[in-house]
């Protein structure tokens, strides 16, 4: 396949430039692949993060010619044969050092959600689910922490609304908790408030970019935005919960993917 | 001259180092037992090595076959690791892996179902029944993601790519750990009562291998310098099923459980050859005709496993002569069909994530194809020498050891599924452990400073060479050494000059180069992971070489049977002599206690009798 060039970015908090290096590219390499030769033959202390090189672990996000990607699934041959390979941070978060950003901010969230707490055990001491209850949740739970759908939410990204909006990876976190059939904490106060359900306008970017295909959108975020709305603007639902209790109807549909068609 | 009290300096009761599954679940204990506790880990939260765990966590929770219990798990465990594991160990292990994974229920994590609603347990090799929980193929995320959800909530502190140097004593005793930034390039000296470590295995020592950057054999190297005993260090598993095509991801795993959900193996020939390599050992208990196999895929009781579910030393060897004999795929491994058995729907459902990892890196599709499979580097049996119920490292005060790290449970042969239950297990132990000995111990420890500054010096060297030796290039060496010498199968005369080669590659890794910067500096980290990878290469060589037989994992080419009298009755331990140089050392194994023995030595009939009659409580 011969040699290809690459412009990456080089610096740290301070600033930096893209540098152009060349590689040969062999059969079937994927864009970390590429790296991390450039990184042995001619750049020795270039800076990415990276750990299962099977999309497990989402490590290695960053914009290869300004698509968020994780580096070790886009294989070189899904790329234009023509032209420079563009590879450079993701831009939600402050650069340290090349290709690795300061994602703190995420554990400082996790960190912010009320813990999952079940219900009791039954009599026999098993926690019993059923596969259809739970399948929403495990999609959710598919989530890699790869922070590429927190890249492309434009609330973050070109707002700047961090402490306002704790953007779409934990806003599925949060569906995940709350339609667990055992969770019996409320977070929906919380939701709206602290993690500021209302800023998202339903673009779908995050769902486009996810590369465990969750269906952030549709499945996690409206749900959850439709629970805030039933609670603090529907006074009926607003009864039947003092009436009958809180997370009665955990069951909901589940939207198949790719039926969403993205903006903005 | 250094000022060691300039050094970013914290203190806690016990740190651990590592933060998989065994490093978290005994971060967790730790905490629980009021401990001021710290993890200390190379990569952020969350990325370990266990998040790429596929099939499964093996417990006997019976929630799919009734006539399962401890007592058939211990067995299968004991004959897995060719009798070479730990009873007490592999005791515990089986009693108390249920409990440990109802327990991340309680935690929030979300296991597939069965239709009584239960979690849901999947077959896996040399497991007699379906005993996995799992999600889909992606177990150990589910176990990373739970143990670390609920860890932040325990109090614990998490010093995130950060890389533990070495451990710091006053004389046998743990004292601290010297650790380094890797964003920044800068030290931090920790002071501990205790240190667990759950670092994980080595396989970055192989080129061809289903580990990450991570697995350099940090956890054995620090414990054996520290005075610390490797045991079981020559038992590298080789996975039977990595991929072999395209040539960047060859070694990549392809979880076991594809042949768990029915994936049938065949040569070029088309021919299902597994049942050509059946042991004798396993023979009553494995299918003879692909009718049998057929009709246990099916759901009947009473036909025997195929052959493809044999223990991975098996399945791995006979691939690997499969392609020897000139019947191997195009690209040099065998094929594996789950299409021809499983319809599309259910493949993406019960195996996404191959379906995705075939789909996206090799351009397969799984529903339709088989894909091409060859022998993997997987994971470390071997590993620290640790007393079976406190997990204390034996002959360093104050150090334990849990996880892949650590030796013990899964002796000459891992069983599939039988990992993450170990992190769990075991964790917990560490932490029970930890907790007691730090209870019992009033001051700490005092490290001299004089031990400190000479870590941070020895830590420092490849910087401040002008030249030397490329660091990664190196790497690439050890890799052709260990793949040449000490791959799947073994011979004396191989072996010797494996060790020769290793010899002079230790030399030039006393004269790394690395770039001055000291972000993020690559090229550094991997000159540190060499010290590392130096001592465990020599080791795994040098118990390789000792042990004259074939057993499990460890297949040598001149001594191709198991030696029962001999090498059955002995473990091999390493460990570094007074004039520092590695020695090794055989330890006979004790008579295994009566209660134990019965049941390992049973036959499947006599045990489900033995059950029956309540002879074995279970
Ligand atoms: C692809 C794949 C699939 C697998 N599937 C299964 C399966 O289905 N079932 C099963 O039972 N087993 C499976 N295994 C094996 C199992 O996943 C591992 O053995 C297990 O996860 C190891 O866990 P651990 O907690 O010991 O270490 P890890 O999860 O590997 O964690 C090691 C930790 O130690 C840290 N560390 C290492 N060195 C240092 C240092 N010097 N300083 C600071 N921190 C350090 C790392 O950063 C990391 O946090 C699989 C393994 C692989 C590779
Ligand atoms: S839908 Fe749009 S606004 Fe909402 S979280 Fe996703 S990217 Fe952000
Ligand atoms: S939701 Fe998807 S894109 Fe966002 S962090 Fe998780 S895996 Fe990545
Ligand atoms: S390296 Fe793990 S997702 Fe890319």
């Amino acid at each position: 396949m011969g040699k290809r060039s690459f412009k990456i970015w080089r610096g740290n908090a301070e600033g930096g430039e893209f540098h152009t290096y060349e590689t040969e590219i062999t059969e079937g390499m994927v864009v970390l692949d590429a790296i991390h030769q450039i990184q042995a033959e001619s750049a020795n202390d270039l800076a990415v993060r990276w750990n299962c090189k099977a999309g497990k672990c989402g490590s290695c996000g960053c914009e290869v010619n300004g698509k968020p990607k994780l580096s070790c699934m886009t294989r070189m041959n899904s790329l234009p044969e023509e032209g420079d390979v563009v590879i450079q941070p993701i831009k939600t978060f402050p650069v340290i050092k090349d290709l690795v950003c300061d994602v703190s901010y995420n554990y400082v969230r996790n960190k912010q959600i009320p813990p999952f707490a079940p219900r009791e055990r039954e009599a026999d001491g098993t926690h019993r689910m059923e596969q259809r209850d739970v399948d929403r949740i495990q999609e959710f739970r598919k989530c890699i922490e790869c922070f590429l759908c927190m890249d492309v939410c434009h609330v973050l990204r070109d707002h700047e609304k961090k402490d306002d909006f704790v953007g779409p990876r934990w806003m599925i976190r949060l569906a995940s908790l709350e339609m667990h059939p055992l969770d019996i904490v409320d977070r929906i106060p919380l939701i709206r408030e602290k993690f500021g359900s209302g800023w998202c306008n339903i673009t779908r970017c995050c769902t486009e970019v996810c590369p465990e295909h969750i269906n952030i959108t549709d499945n996690g975020i409206i749900p959850l935005k439709e629970r805030v709305v039933d609670r603090f603007y529907d006074p009926i639902a607003m009864l039947k919960r003092k009436l009958f209790g809180d997370k009665s109807n955990k069951r909901l549909p589940v939207v198949e993917v790719g039926d969403s068609s993205a903006s903005g | 001259m250094l000022d060691v009290s300039e050094l970013q300096t914290v203190e806690h009761d016990v740190v651990i180092i590592g933060a998989g599954g065994a490093g978290l679940r005994a971060a967790i204990e730790c905490s629980a037992h009021g401990l001021d506790t710290a993890i200390v880990c190379k990569s952020l939260l969350g990325k370990a090595h266990t998040v790429m765990a596929e099939g499964g966590m093996a417990a006997a929770l019976r929630n799919t076959d009734e006539r399962d219990n401890w007592a058939v798990h211990f067995r299968d465990t004991m004959r897995g690791s060719k009798f070479l594991g730990t009873w007490r160990m592999a005791e515990l292990h089986a009693k108390q892996a249920p409990e440990r994974v109802k327990e991340l229920e309680d935690w929030g994590a979300v296991f597939d179902r069965t239709q009584s609603g239960l979690i849901n347990q999947r077959n896996f090799g040399g497991h007699r029944f379906p005993r996995l929980a799992h999600v889909g193929d992606r177990t150990g995320l589910e176990l990373i993601r739970t143990l670390q959800d609920h860890g932040v909530h325990q109090g614990f502190e998490v010093y995130m790519e950060c890389k533990a140097l070495n451990l710091l004593q006053e004389g046998n005793a743990v004292g601290g750990v010297l650790c380094l930034w890797k964003d920044s390039g800068r030290f931090m000296r920790i002071k501990c009562k205790a240190v667990i470590l759950a670092t994980g295995g080595g396989g970055k020592m192989w080129r061809v291998t289903s580990n990450s950057w991570e697995y350099t054999g940090d956890g054995a190297a620090m414990a054996y310098e520290a005075g610390g005993e490797l045991m079981d260090i020559e038992f590298t598993q080789f996975h039977p099923t990595g991929m072999v095509w395209p040539p960047s991801v060859r070694g990549t795993l392809v979880t076991e459980g594809v042949r768990g959900e029915g994936g049938h193996l065949r040569n070029s020939d088309g021919e299902r050859f597994m049942f050509r390599y059946i042991p004798d050992r396993f023979a009553s208990e494995t299918a003879d005709t692909e009718e049998e196999a057929a009709r246990w895929l099916a759901g009947d009781k009473e036909a025997r496993r195929p052959p493809e579910l044999l223990t991975r030393d098996v399945v791995a060897r006979a691939i690997y002569n499969e392609v020897k004999a000139g019947r191997g795929s195009p690209h040099g491994g065998a094929f594996l069909d789950i299409a021809s058995n499983r319809p599309p729907d259910y493949i993406q459902r019960k195996l996404p994530s191959m379906y995705h990892q075939f789909k996206e890196l090799a351009e397969v599709d799984i529903t339709k194809d088989a894909m091409e499979v060859g022998p993997t580097l997987h994971y470390f049996m071997g590993g620290i020498r640790v007393d079976a119920d406190s997990q204390e490292a034996t002959g360093v005060p104050g150090l334990f050891a849990c996880g892949e790290c650590s030796a013990g449970l899964h002796g000459a042969n891992r069983l599939g599924g039988n990992s993450l239950s170990d992190l769990i297990v075991f964790g917990k132990l560490a932490g029970d452990g930890a907790a007691a000995y730090v209870k019992g111990l009033g001051a700490g420890p005092s490290v001299a400073d004089e031990d400190v500054a000479a870590a941070v010096r020895n830590a420092t060297a490849p910087l401040n060479r002008t030249d030397g030796e490329n660091p990664f290039a190196l790497h690439d060496e050890l890799c052709e050494i260990m793949g040449e010498h000490v791959g799947i199968y073994r011979t004396e005369e191989g072996l010797g000059a494996g060790l020769d080669k290793l010899v002079g590659w230790r030399e030039k890794i006393k004269n790394t180069k690395a770039h001055a910067s000291s972000q993020y500096n690559a090229g550094w980290h991997e000159a540190l992971d060499l010290q590392s990878m130096a001592i465990v290469s020599e080791a795994v060589a040098m118990a390789a070489k000792e042990r004259q037989e074939s057993r499990g994992a460890h297949s040598r080419a001149d001594y191709e049977l198991e030696d029962k009298e001999h090498w059955g009755k002995r473990n091999l331990i390493i460990s570094r002599g007074d004039d520092g140089q590695m020695e090794l050392r055989h330890y006979e194994r004790p008579a295994p206690p009566e209660h134990l023995a019965k049941v390992a030595f049973a036959s499947v009939e006599e045990l489900d009798a033995m059950v029956a009659s309540g002879e074995v409580q279970v």
